[in-house]
């Protein structure tokens, strides 16, 4: 199936309680499956097609303050309307799965697949200091996977997870094995697992309010350092990365997404050509596995990072090797997709020479 | 002839001295402090012509800051 | 009879409610919001839903309503209470939910969500104070100011050829076929406040009945922004708000079936 629909399917599946959405393509799929499988009739799951992604992220912002497992997904332009639910929904710790396929930009831009919101989502592209964790799935079947993961970590730590895909991803048909069915969690489940969620008063518990306005500085000071606390927290725990051919490799190649699938087969294509090449696939965008591009270019010649971005990741790349060592860029821009034999000429064009 | 009786009392701690209360009261019971103020520096509401409350509740229906408790009672 | 044989808790025929907490309202002498809140706090306790009740504050004067009535609370970004209800009744049908939002919040920011909303029929009630004036921010234009009414934006009295007309949004709402009840009140009286407190048990019943959006518009004073005494501003509101604002219920589909 599509990556698409595999989102909408492994959402079904892990037991989830809503989604809130607007269709934009290339993303679309998302809410088109999610209507076509009427989940509202065997597990009681809430799907509504919101008047705008402004809408939608406000209507997650309050599922997720309900300790509802709640989704919605966009693409690009959809994704920057989202941006002040993001601030609101990281500075309240509550726990929310927001899906971007990225398409090409600036502006209204095309409809085909860009990388090109990576420091938007990794970066933080609301106001203040704040990071959701960001999954880049390289596969329709991360592309279902990812939504478990996502939704556990966003309730293991009360924080926004982010699904970075792009539209070839979201477009590209492959094999896909769905997660087994999970039951919804119940309202008592629910206010087990998540004692600060608002679902009224029940025995009169004292009241639970969700509200990310803190007027005394002080206060909101503290929040910060206990939000900063947090996300040292995961940059420890929850980094994840897939290393291939990076064991005595001579140059190294850092992508993510559908792009470290087609640096797969530049790799290839070097190895055929005797040039020892490794890739450095992040999986998690934010926590950056910094320490691990660190450890894997220790012996490198040069590193090559090649985006559908004008030079978005490679400012993380350079930081993680502190620039000891030469990192090129490489771009396909405004939804232009590149050949594995462009990245190997720019490899030998901007490393071996 | 049995007569109905009324009575409030001011929270003094909340009373803000809008003078809602004042204006709403059919039977001109209530009135300002001219002096006294609260923490706050309010000039707050009390019952000046005790004698005339009915317990009509107006004063506390108007009243923003619930500060007005209302009783009633029939004098036999 | 001396007033101490009155005042026993026995004689007692109004308290406030409860779920008011006992702090300091941050609102000015005088404000209509204190009203609004007590009716909130009375009609919850009056239905027994304290335990089912979740509110949404908007951004704007009454942005701390969660401080002050004692139940659960989610606090909105700028005009998306009512997205946020959306989703709350939506997950939870069997809760009360509402919003309570200002003429800024629910008639500038809001108008898309407040429209979509009410258009979709959510049942969730909706409090919509309007004073015809930005009160947070210190008396700027807001959408329901009157023509030649002066607030820091139109400083000399609004002009419809700078600023445009003043919106009366309740009317367009009541067309709408997802509403079920939309009416505008006002708490300037003890009469005006007792219809108030009916409006607001009714807008709340019909969300526990899930029976469709009910708009309870209080037509309300903002003495501070206005420059004019508590006193001075309900005969304001009076001689000038309500003909553009009437009070009355402006759509009730169970009066209907008489």
């Amino acid at each position: 199936m599509k990556g698409n629909e595999a989102l909408a399917m492994a959402a079904i599946r892990y037991g989830a309680d809503g989604y809130f959405g607007y269709p934009i393509t290339p993303q679309s799929e998302v809410l088109e499956k999610l209507e076509e499988e009427m989940p509202w009739e065997t597990t009681g799951m809430v799907v509504l097609q919101a008047e705008s992604e402004v809408a939608s992220i406000n209507m997650v912002y309050a599922g997720a303050s309900c300790g509802k497992a709640v989704f919605t997904s966009t693409s690009s332009p959809g994704f920057s309307l989202m941006q002040e639910g993001m601030s609101y929904m990281c500075a309240s710790e509550v726990p929310a799965l927001v899906i971007n396929v990225m398409r090409g930009g600036p502006g209204l831009g095309t409809i085909h697949p860009s990388q090109a919101d990576y420091f938007q989502a990794c970066k933080g592209g609301g106001h203040g200091d704040y990071h959701p964790i960001v999954l880049a799935p390289a596969s329709v079947q991360e592309m279902a996977d990812f939504v478990a993961l996502g939704w556990d970590l966003a309730f293991k730590y009360r924080c926004v997870s982010m699904i970075l895909a792009d539209g070839l991803i979201g477009q590209m048909m492959e094999k896909v094995v769905l997660p087994e069915q999970r039951p919804r969690r119940t309202e008592e489940e629910i206010r087990k697992q998540c004692p600060w969620a608002v679902m009224g008063r029940k025995d009169m518990r004292p009241a639970n309010i969700i509200t990310s306005l803190e007027l005394d500085d002080d206060k909101m000071e503290e929040n910060n350092h206990r939000f900063q606390a947090t996300y040292r927290e995961i940059e420890k725990n929850e980094v994840r990365c897939e290393l291939v051919n990076t064991e005595g490799c001579d140059y190294l190649m850092v992508a993510f997404g559908s792009m470290a699938r087609i640096a797969m087969k530049t790799m290839e294509l070097a190895a055929e050509e005797g040039i020892k090449v490794g890739l450095v696939r992040p999986i998690t965008l934010w926590p950056f596995p910094t320490k691990e591009i660190k450890e894997a270019a220790k012996n490198v010649k040069g590193i090559l990072v090649p985006e559908m971005a004008a030079g978005q990741l490679i400012e993380d790349v350079k930081l993680a090797v502190e620039c000891k060592v030469p990192v090129a860029h490489f771009d396909r821009l405004g939804g232009n997709v590149p050949a594995p034999d462009e990245i190997l000429n720019a490899l030998k064009n901007e490393l071996i020479k | 002839m049995a007569k109905i009786r009324g009575a409030v009392t001011v929270n003094t701690v909340r009373c803000k001295g809008c003078n809602l209360c004042v204006v709403a009261c059919p039977c001109d019971v209530l009135a300002l402090q001219p002096k006294e103020v609260n923490d706050r520096g309010y000039h707050y509401a009390y019952m000046a012509q005790p004698d005339k409350c009915i317990g009509c509740q107006s004063c506390a229906l108007v009243c923003p800051d619930a500060c007005i408790e209302v009783y009633r009672k029939v004098e036999q | 009879m001396e007033n101490n044989d009155i005042i026993k808790v026995e004689n007692r025929v109004y308290k406030k409610p409860e779920l008011l907490r006992e702090v300091h309202m941050h609102y000015c002498p005088g404000c209509s919001h204190g009203v609004v809140h007590k009716l909130v706090s009375e009609v919850i306790e009056e239905l027994g839903l304290a335990e089912k009740a979740i509110g949404v504050s908007p951004v704007g004067c009454a942005v701390f309503a969660y401080n002050y009535i004692d139940i659960d609370w989610l606090e909105a970004a700028h005009g998306r209470a009512t997205a946020m209800a959306t989703a709350v009744k939506r997950l939870m049908p069997d809760k009360l939910v509402f919003t309570y939002q200002g003429d800024g919040d629910f008639a500038a920011i809001g108008t898309c969500e407040s429209i979509h909303t009410c258009n979709r029929g959510e049942s969730i009630a909706i409090i919509f104070i309007n004073n015809a004036i930005y009160g947070m921010t210190g008396g700027q234009m807001a959408p329901t100011t009157l023509l030649g009414q002066k607030t820091a934006t139109c400083p000399y009295g609004r002009r419809a050829d700078l600023n445009g007309y003043p919106l009366s949004i309740t009317p367009l709402l009541a067309q709408l076929d997802g509403t079920r009840y939309v009416t505008r009140q006002s708490v300037h009286t003890a009469a005006n406040v007792r219809k108030t407190k009916a409006a607001i048990k009714k807008a709340f019943m019909n969300s526990m009945e899930g029976k469709g959006t009910s708009v309870v518009e209080v037509v309300s004073t903002c003495n501070t922004g206005w420059k004019l005494s508590p006193e001075k501003a309900n005969q304001w509101m009076v001689e000038n708000m309500f003909e553009k604002y009437p009070l009355g219920d402006l759509k009730d589909n169970d009066a209907k079936k008489d």
